[in-house]
């Protein structure tokens, strides 16, 4: 059996490891595991990653799981073209700074703008409050300015004249939001050439590809009562992973945050409160 | 000007990036950010790093944040034993999948002890009970994934050899243990895993750099931490509300 990579491209992650593979040529077979029918919750996908995430990837018997781990293991063991991560020491580390950043910062606020503008209220028939929306997609913003002010500045990519990891990944989470139907780009020159330029790079068709699901998020029909019960722990240990957001200086975004972590705490109270052992409705 | 790293050993990050450099006799200046003083919201501090937060490194004109990206450019530029960050491909991986993990499951979760016991108190901040409670029932389970998973029959965190993982998880335990925490009672394979990390790195280069943040709690009972500026508590305040 060759390389697996067990993926769904509802994922921020595993779009981007997707996109790297094709991109790159890489020969794998695709495991769908299909996260709003709660795939990944099943024991059979707990044998391939007990952490119940995707993407994961599986060669031969070695199987790995985070998608940093995994872009930087395709990149070294299929020996793909320098500038995805470059081998000069200054280069590479402004490549390892943004994937350590983006981290804890825009992908959460990625997650939970799509999660609190759409999959709540449409997918999940749980309402958001307008207060909590608004904070969500306020802290949204902090975080594409920093994108904006700190990472990608005047360069033609995130790190750099060339495409980067960074700028994949960075892409793949912006379409989280995008799917949502945020204005992401439309406010934001800078940001939206800076994308023309990624999706040319990474060529057109395969970026249409890899983001025709998100791009569909919000035409998901409400999930039957079952599997809202199946997936609403598994939601709210998600979501509430990223409301531990590490302290960044930005004055002006003090006020939104305080109210947004009490109007999120407040919506997950109503949540965690209800016994999804038994069946809702 | 040489290597400078701007720390503060009350930061478990920038703990890691001090014990590397130290143990693998990197020479560098340490700069030292008095977080507490609020010496990381100086106009000087912002041409150094605009996110106003430690560890940074500068080396000559090359700056860089992020304390995984700084573990991994020094242990390339003064080529550091093979065993930290290791070239072997699926040893590397085990790593990087290990920072993954500690991005999104210790970082953010292994802090909020001493908000609730030191830094809160602090500025007059009580953190509720409930959320004291939320924070332990994370604080366990990330404990278990990371004895369960990620150490498992080995003998540390991505191998069978020291590695950036092992010290990036290290100093973050260190945080809740410093003000009581005993995260290691009735978990004797993390136990002496910590051990074993502990005699590598070298009891007293730990004792060097666990001193300050050992000493918190012992401090604010005796009042004698420094008092944060009116400046900061804005920040402090919002780190605090973010606690889920």
């Amino acid at each position: 059996m060759g390389l697996e990579l067990y993926l769904d491209l509802l994922s921020q992650p595993c779009r981007a490891v997707y996109i790297f593979a094709k991109k790159n040529g890489i020969p794998f077979e695709l495991r769908i595991v299909d996260l709003i029918k709660g795939q990944h919750l099943s024991d059979a996908f707990a044998q391939v990653n007990p952490l119940k995430k995707v993407p994961a990837l599986k060669d031969g018997d070695f199987t790995l799981t985070e998608s940093v781990a995994i872009l930087l293991y395709l990149m070294r063991k299929y020996k793909v073209p320098d500038y995805w991560y470059p081998q000069d020491l200054q280069a590479r580390a402004r490549v390892d700074e943004y994937l350590a950043w983006q981290h804890t910062t825009l992908r959460r606020s990625c997650l939970r703008a799509l999660w609190h503008k759409v999959m709540f209220p449409v997918f999940l028939g749980e309402p958001v409050s307008p207060q909590t929306l608004a904070a969500t997609l306020a802290e949204l913003d902090v975080n594409l300015q920093l994108l904006e002010d700190k990472f990608l500045q005047n360069k033609a990519f995130l790190t750099g004249p060339h495409i980067s990891l960074a700028d994949l990944v960075a892409i793949t989470e912006l379409m989280h939001p995008v799917g949502a139907g945020c204005q992401v780009f439309e406010s934001r020159p800078k940001l939206a050439t800076w994308r023309q330029r990624v999706e040319a790079a990474v060529g057109e068709d395969l970026f249409r590809e890899a983001h025709e699901v998100i791009l569909k998020a919000k035409d998901f029909p409400p999930a039957d009562p079952t599997i809202k019960q199946k997936l609403m722990p598994w939601v709210l240990a998600m979501i509430r992973f990223s409301l531990l957001l590490v302290m960044y200086a930005v004055p002006k975004e003090k006020q939104h945050c305080q109210g947004h972590s009490l109007a999120c705490a407040e919506l997950h109270m109503k949540l965690e409160t209800r016994d999804w052992g038994k069946m809702e409705r | 000007m040489g290597l400078e790293l701007y720390l503060n050993l009350l930061s478990q990050p920038s703990r890691a990036v001090y014990i590397f450099a130290k143990k693998n006799g990197i020479p560098f200046e340490l700069r030292t950010v008095d977080i507490i003083k609020g010496q990381h919201r100086s106009k000087e501090f912002f041409q150094i790093n605009s996110l106003q937060k430690v560890p940074v490194l500068k080396d000559g004109d090359f700056i860089l944040t992020e304390s995984s990206a700084i573990l991994i450019y020094l242990s390339c530029k003064y080529q550091t034993a093979d065993h930290w960050y290791p070239s072997d491909l699926q040893a590397r991986a085990r790593v990087h999948e290990y920072l993954g993990w500690h991005a999104d499951c210790i970082r953010g979760t292994f802090g909020v002890p001493m908000w609730v016991q030191v830094l809160g108190p602090l500025i007059g901040v009580q953190v509720p009970e409930e959320k004291v409670e939320r924070n332990r029932t994370a604080i366990d389970q990330a404990l278990q994934w990371l004895e369960n998973k990620f150490l498992g029959d080995r003998l540390f965190l991505a191998g069978q050899q020291v590695t950036l993982a092992d010290l990036m998880a290290l100093e973050e335990l260190m945080q809740p243990v410093a003000v009581g925490y005993e995260l290691f009672k009735g978990r004797p394979r993390l136990a002496a895993w910590r051990e074993r990390v502990e005699a590598f790195l070298d009891a007293e280069l730990c004792q060097e750099a666990h001193s300050l943040i050992l000493s918190t709690l012992e401090q604010a009972a005796k009042k004698t931490l420094p008092t944060p500026p009116p400046e900061v508590y804005p920040t402090m305040l919002l780190r605090i509300a973010r606690i889920p």
